[in-house]
């Protein structure tokens, strides 16, 4: 039998006077789960999570996290969970050690401190005040006060915002190497390049609602997507005529591009054209499937398009 | 561990950090102790004479009366102003979020927060009675009574005051707007209640408002224990420090029920 999921909601709804903040979220996530919450401002995903962690009631459905209603849950169950937030300004005063140690203060089963610290990438900087950290390093101490009690389920809100790339690929490492140990974490984030990096499955909500699921690679139908298979006229190719094939297509850079469903045998095809005209190599080949990016945007301007002709239609039952 | 063991631990852990954090702000001990301090010295310098009492009392130094009133609003500082500041601050950035997101008990925050407004009355107590019996010949009571008065005024005063600051922080929209919330009515109570002005020369309609809150029996009750009987006559009427300790007592128990139906754990959501 499969172990029960940490995550499980059906159905949720939020609304915000007229605002629909939510409008129907189904989610699954199973024990040892990388999960990313991808959508623009404002497209619920904060509610969402704000309903998974206890801070908000649904208006309508049901969550079952880690096998409670979190609305309900008690100190043992937030014993359980850990909530990275971002920081404020708060404990300027106290080292480094002195906060995490007493976060660590509030668990029944806490991880020690000192391993934490150097889990975040923060030896050697305990003794040190938080005031005096950089950007970077406050986030890795926030990181550190959702994981020192040791949870199963870890809720990640935007983690690397504000970070260099340096600081965000060490924090991302910080986040694998938690997930290794077998917990859950949930995570939202604006950067589809971190999704990518980080996650198991990712969700893109938008306006309330999941536009789609998938794993990373296929999400949106990425994998049976047309491919992009583009390479430079150079040498001898410049000169002969293009081969025969469907939907190639002369770039402005001098560049050929051919959108296809098959690029296994379209570049095949275009190898033999060239080895036929003496060139054993297509310069600057690639071939590109859509981007997560690409779906994320397809996927935002639909639904944007959707909502423009939904507004323009005269005014119906459903108002 | 039992509930109330592990509640007993978390409450002085949080203490622990309420202590470092206050130790290490510079601004806020110099508004909290300095300030105090600043006025006792003004004051005492300036009105350096004595109050004139009935034919065959001794007189009276000025410091002698002005110095309880100043302990009386130095604690009030400490409870009801850094209390109410304090937590408004720390709800509005998140910080109580950032708790209620672990499994410390929401009780373990607030009895931080209540043993921190009485550590620091004590010591707001001692360093403004240090001052006065140092440079000012203020005059320390002798009877053990009296220090028991002082004792109870300190215990409900403190104690009522650090719960009417966790209420008042309800009507605290902002961070940034608290302490324009909360210095107002603590600096018209300072000078209705007598702590700035001798109590006999507020009006009577302004005594009548300022018996309606804690300071003006706080102050009251410390002077009892610090003067004679006569200046309670021509002052108050008499001392009545009986009266002073039940409307503190009073004031304890309203406090605890305001602030337990109006305080909210988190702020701004739906």
């Amino acid at each position: 039998m499969a172990a029960p999921p940490a995550i499980a909601a059906r159905g949720l709804e939020k609304r915000y006077g007229a605002v629909t903040a939510l409008a129907g979220v189904d989610l699954e996530v199973a024990p040892g789960e990388v999960f990313a919450l991808l959508g623009p401002n404002g497209a619920g995903k904060t509610t969402l999570v704000e309903i998974l962690e206890g801070f908000r009631r649904p208006g309508a459905g049901e969550a079952r996290v880690l096998g409670e209603d979190p609305a309900r849950g008690g100190p043992a169950w937030r014993a359980r969970i850990g909530v990275v937030f971002q920081s404020a300004g708060f404990f300027d005063v106290l080292t480094v050690r002195e906060v995490v140690a007493h976060f660590a203060s509030f668990y029944p089963a806490p991880l020690d401190p000192t391993r934490v610290i150097a889990m975040v990438g923060l030896e050697g900087q305990e003794r040190r005040r938080l005031k005096h950290l950089s950007g970077g390093q406050k986030r890795r101490v926030d990181l550190a006060l959702g994981i020192v009690g040791d949870p199963e389920l870890i809720f990640l809100d935007e983690p690397t915002t504000g970070l260099d790339p340096e600081g965000r690929r060490q924090l991302w490492a910080v986040i694998r190497q938690f997930a290794a140990l077998g917990k859950t974490v949930l995570l939202t984030t604006h950067y589809l390049e971190e999704a990518e990096a980080l996650a198991d499955r990712v969700a893109i909500i938008i306006r309330g609602r999941f536009a789609a699921e998938g794993t990373p690679a296929a999400i949106g139908g990425r994998e049976e997507g047309r491919a992009t298979v583009t390479f430079h006229l150079a040498g001898r190719l410049a000169e002969a005529p293009l081969p025969p094939l469907p939907g190639l297509e002369r770039l402005p850079d001098g560049r050929v591009a051919l959108a296809t469903a098959a690029p296994t045998q379209a570049v095949a095809g275009l190898a033999r054209w060239a080895s036929a005209l003496g060139e054993p190599e297509l310069p600057g080949l690639e071939i590109r499937r859509p981007t997560l990016e690409d779906v994320y945007l397809r996927l935002v301007r639909a639904h944007d398009a959707e909502a423009v002709a939904a507004a323009a239609l005269p005014a119906g039952g459903s108002a | 561990m039992s509930g109330t063991r592990r509640l007993a631990r978390l409450g002085l852990l949080r203490l622990q950090v309420e202590l470092l954090t206050f130790f290490r702000t510079p601004d806020q001990l110099f508004f909290t102790f300095l300030l105090p301090v600043l006025f006792v010295v003004v004051f005492s310098t300036i009105f350096s004479g004595d109050i004139q009492g009935p034919p065959g009392e001794p007189a009276v130094p000025f410091p002698q009366y002005f110095v309880p009133g100043m302990i009386a609003s130095g604690i009030v500082s400490v409870t009801f102003a850094n209390l109410a500041t304090g937590i408004a601050v720390e709800q509005h950035e998140g910080l109580l979020r950032r708790l209620a997101a672990t499994p410390l008990p929401r009780s373990a925050y607030f009895a931080g927060k209540v043993a921190l407004a009485f550590v620091t009355s004590v010591l707001i107590v001692v360093v403004i009675l240090a001052i006065g019996v140092a440079a000012f010949g203020v005059s320390l009571p002798r009877e053990p009574a009296t220090w028991a008065v002082f004792a109870a005024v300190l215990v409900l005063g403190a104690g009522s005051c650090s719960l009417l600051g966790i209420a008042y922080t309800r009507i605290i929209r902002s961070a940034g707007s608290a302490p324009a919330v909360v210095q107002p009515p603590y600096l018209v109570l300072q000078f209705i209640s007598g702590v700035f002005l001798q109590y006999s020369v507020v009006p009577g309609w302004l005594q009548a408002v300022a018996s309606v809150f804690p300071l003006k029996w706080m102050a009251q009750a410390l002077r009892s224990v610090f003067l004679p009987e006569w200046v309670g006559r021509d002052e108050y009427g008499s001392w009545e420090t009986g009266t002073a300790l039940l409307v503190l007592a009073a004031w304890f128990i309203g406090a605890a029920v305001l602030a337990r139906l109006s305080f909210r754990w988190s702020r701004g959501q739906g």
